[in-house]
C-alpha cells in the first residue's frame, strides 16, 4: 500500500490519503516513418482516492498520451512505451498497469477507470439505443442478469440527471443534446464504480452553461463515490473551480505540481506564470493586454539535453541549456522543475 | 439541463420519428413501415417489383400456364397472344421447340433469384468478415487478405467461370459456387474500407475504453455502422448476378440448357431477332423489371436502416 500524508484542506485536520495510481518515470515514443516522436519524456505523479488532478499544458504537450499509455490504448507499432511504472490500487490488487496482460487492460478499462471523451457527439454508437450502451458496460464487467443491468441503467440516467430514463433509454444518441450525451458518457464511466476516472477535456466541446452543470456532476460524483478524477484539459478556469491539484506538463515532462490554491497564489515554473497570465481576469479594471507566452511549442520530433521550456522562457540562463531540470521541492506540496527556481532561490520573477 | 430543454426535446421526441424497436405490437410496427413506404414512393415500387418476381418464384407451378419443358414444334415460334396468329393458350407466344415462353419466364425467375440471393450472401457473408478484420487488425493481417483479394481480382473472370464449368459441369450449385467466391473482394474492400474509417471514430475509442473485445467491437459496433454501404452494395451485386447469369446463360456457360433460365431464353432467343423478336423480349424485360426493382428497394432500404436518415427523410 502506498499511504501518503498529506494535509487536509477542507476540514483541516491530518487525514490519510491513499494513492489510487503511482506513475514513475513514464516514457512514450512514436517510432514513424518521419522519425522518433519523444511524446513523454519520463512523467510521475500520484493520484489520491476522492481527488481531481487536473493535468495542464498546451496541445502537443504529452497530456493526453500520458494517460492513454496508462489505459494501453497507445496503437503499437507506431508507439511504445519505453520504461515506466504504474501503480494501480485498482478493486482486486496493486500492479503496475504497463505490465498488464491485454485481457487485464480490458478488465481495467471501464471498470476500475472510467474514460470521459473531449467531443461527446462522436463518442456513443450512433445505431445503439443509449441505454443499451450504459447496459453494454455494465454486462461486459459485472456478473449480472440482463434484467438487474437494465434497472441499474435506469438508476444511472437517473444519477447523471436525465429526465424520464424509461423513455430516454431507448432514445438513439441523434435524439440527445451534447450536454446530454456527455452526461451518458460519465453514466457509462461510473457504471461499475471506478476507482478513477481520466477526463480527456470532457467540457471542451460545450458551451459554457452546460460546462457548469458537468463540472457540478463530476464533483458530485468524486464526492458520492470517493472517484479520483484526472481532468485533462487547457483551461484554466475550469481547473480554478474543479481541481484539487494541479499537473502543469510541457514537452512531455512535469514543470509544475502543486495544490491548486498555491498554485494560483504563487505560481513558481515561468511557464506556469505565462499560462496564467495569459488569462483575462474579471478583477482587474480596464483594459489590459492579455500576454502571450513568446515562441512555437516544442517540436517532439528531437530529443532535447535541455530544459524544455528554455527556448521560450525569460530567465533562461546557461544551465537551462546544458541540463534538464528535474522536479524539486520547494515545499512539501509544491513541487517545481525549473534550475532558475531552484538555484536563484526566493527571488520573485520581475514581469 | 433546464426543464426547457428536456420539455423541448421530448416535444421533439414526440414529433419526430420513433424508432422502430419502440414499437411494440407488429401491427404498429408494419404500420409504421407501410408509412415509411408510402412516403417514399420509388421504394415502394422497387417493393412491389421484388415481390412479384419472388412470387412468381414460389408459386410458379400454380401461376404458369404449361410445363415449361413441354416441347411442341406443331406450335414452334407462335407470337404472343395480342398478335395475329397468337392463342392464349400461350399468352407471351412459344420458343422454337414450341415451349410455352410464359410459363418460362415463370420459371426463370427461380434461377434467377437463387443465383443472386444465395450468390449475395456468400459473397458477402465471406468479403464482410473477411474484410471486418483486415480492416480492423491491419498490418500483416490486412497485407495478407488484400494480397489473396488481388490475387482473386487479377483471375481472368471469363477463364475462371469457363474452367470451373469445363471441371466440375454446368449446375446452379457451380454457379452460385463462382459468383460468391469471385464477388467477395468487392464485398471485403468495401467492408474494409468502412472499416477503416469507422475505427477511428469516437465510438470506437469509448467502446474500447469500456473494456469491450475485438469481436464485440468489430461485429456490435463496427459492422451494424456499415450495414448502409452493405446493403446498397448487396442489391447491386444482386442485380449484377442476375445480369452475368444470363450473360452466361446466353454463352451456354450457366445452368444446362434444359433448365428454363432467363439467360438461356436469350441465348434460344438471338438466332430469330429479326423476325420471331419475342422469344427473347420476355425474358429482358424480367431481367430489367428484376434488377431494377431491387435497386430501388436497396436505396430504401439505406435510408430506413439508419435512424439518422429515418428522421431526415420524414
Amino acid at each position: 500500500m502506498f499511504w501518503i500524508r498529506v494535509e487536509g484542506e477542507r476540514e483541516n485536520e491530518e487525514i490519510v490519503m491513499t494513492a489510487v495510481l503511482e506513475v514513475h518515470d513514464l516514457v512514450t515514443k512514436f517510432y514513424t516513418l518521419e522519425g522518433i516522436v519523444h511524446a513523454v519524456n519520463g512523467v510521475s505523479f500520484s493520484v489520491n482516492k476522492g481527488e481531481i488532478l487536473a493535468v495542464v499544458g498546451e496541445s502537443g504537450s504529452g497530456k493526453s498520451v500520458t494517460m492513454k499509455s496508462l489505459l494501453g490504448l497507445i496503437s503499437s507499432p507506431p508507439g511504445k512505451i519505453e520504461s515506466g511504472k504504474a501503480i494501480f490500487n485498482g478493486s482486486n490488487e496493486l500492479g503496475d498497469l504497463l505490465e498488464y496482460s491485454p485481457q487485464q487492460l480490458r478488465d481495467i478499462r471501464g471498470g476500475d477507470i472510467g474514460y470521459v471523451f473531449q467531443d461527446p457527439g462522436s463518442t456513443l454508437n450512433p445505431i445503439m439505443t443509449v441505454g443499451e450502451q450504459i447496459a453494454e458496460t455494465i454486462l461486459r464487467h459485472q456478473v449480472v442478469s440482463r434484467e438487474e443491468a437494465y434497472k441499474k441503467t435506469l438508476n444511472l440516467l437517473e444519477k447523471v440527471g436525465i429526465a424520464d430514463p424509461v423513455t430516454r433509454y431507448k432514445n438513439y444518441p441523434f435524439q440527445f443534446s451534447g450536454g446530454m450525451r456527455q452526461r451518458v458518457m460519465i453514466a457509462i464511466a461510473i457504471a461499475c464504480e471506478p476507482q478513477m476516472i481520466i477526463a480527456d477535456e470532457p467540457t471542451t466541446a460545450l458551451d459554457v452553461t452546460i460546462q457548469a452543470q458537468i463540472i457540478d456532476l463530476f464533483k458530485k460524483f468524486q464526492k458520492e463515490l470517493n472517484i479520483a478524477v484526472i481532468w485533462i484539459t487547457h483551461d484554466l478556469g475550469v481547473v480554478a473551480g474543479i481541481a484539487d491539484r494541479v499537473l502543469v506538463m510541457y514537452g512531455g515532462r512535469i514543470m509544475e505540481t502543486a495544490p491548486v490554491n498555491k498554485l494560483y497564489e504563487n505560481p513558481t515554473h515561468p511557464y506556469t506564470i505565462g499560462l496564467l497570465g495569459s488569462l483575462p481576469r474579471l478583477n482587474e479594471d480596464g483594459y489590459k493586454r492579455l500576454v502571450g507566452i513568446k515562441g512555437v511549442p516544442l517540436d517532439a520530433s528531437k530529443e532535447i539535453k535541455h530544459c524544455p521550456f528554455a527556448a521560450r522562457c525569460d530567465y533562461a540562463f546557461e544551465r537551462c541549456w546544458n541540463e534538464i531540470p528535474k522536479l524539486a521541492e520547494i515545499d512539501p506540496e509544491h513541487k517545481v522543475s525549473c534550475f532558475y527556481r531552484v538555484e536563484k532561490g526566493g527571488s520573485q520573477y520581475d514581469r | 439541463m433546464t426543464d426547457k430543454q428536456i420539455t423541448g426535446s421530448s416535444k421533439a421526441h414526440r414529433n419526430g420519428i420513433e424508432a422502430l424497436s419502440q414499437k411494440r405490437n407488429i401491427s404498429e410496427r408494419l404500420r409504421y413501415i407501410w408509412k415509411l413506404l408510402w412516403n417514399d414512393k420509388s421504394g415502394l415500387i422497387g417493393l412491389i417489383l421484388f415481390l412479384i418476381v419472388v412470387f412468381a418464384a414460389v408459386f410458379a407451378p400454380m401461376i404458369s400456364t404449361a410445363d415449361p419443358l413441354d416441347q411442341n414444334l406443331k406450335i414452334s415460334k407462335m407470337p404472343p397472344a395480342w398478335h395475329e396468329g397468337g392463342s392464349w393458350e400461350h399468352p407471351f407466344g412459344t420458343d422454337p421447340l414450341g415451349r410455352d415462353l410464359y410459363s418460362r419466364v415463370i420459371y426463370g425467375s427461380r434461377v434467377s433469384l437463387t443465383v443472386g440471393f444465395f450468390g449475395v450472401l456468400i459473397a458477402g457473408g465471406l468479403g464482410m468478415i473477411v474484410g471486418a478484420i483486415a480492416g480492423y487488425f491491419g498490418g500483416r493481417v490486412d497485407d495478407l487478405v488484400m494480397g489473396i483479394i488481388n490475387m482473386i481480382l487479377s483471375l481472368p473472370y471469363l477463364l475462371f467461370v469457363v474452367f470451373i464449368a469445363a471441371v466440375l459441369g454446368r449446375s446452379l450449385l457451380n454457379i452460385i459456387l463462382i459468383f460468391g467466391i469471385t464477388d467477395a473482394p468487392i464485398f471485403a474492400r468495401v467492408t474494409r474500407g468502412e472499416v477503416l474509417r469507422i475505427k477511428e471514430l469516437g465510438y470506437i475509442e469509448s467502446a474500447v475504453c469500456a473494456g469491450a473485445r475485438w469481436p464485440r467491437i468489430v461485429f456490435d459496433h463496427i459492422l451494424p455502422n456499415l450495414i448502409g454501404p452493405l446493403i446498397v452494395l448487396s442489391t447491386f451485386e444482386m442485380s449484377a448476378m442476375i445480369f452475368y447469369e444470363a450473360g452466361l446463360g446466353f454463352l451456354g456457360l450457366s445452368v444446362p440448357p434444359s433448365v428454363p433460365s432467363w439467360g438461356n431464353m436469350l441465348s434460344d432467343g438471338r438466332l430469330y431477332l429479326q423476325q420471331h423478336p419475342w422469344i427473347a423480349t420476355y425474358a429482358g424485360l424480367a431481367i430489367m423489371f428484376t434488377s431494377l426493382g431491387m435497386n430501388l428497394l436497396g436505396d430504401w432500404l439505406r435510408d430506413v436502416l439508419d435512424p439518422r436518415r429515418r428522421r431526415a427523410r420524414k
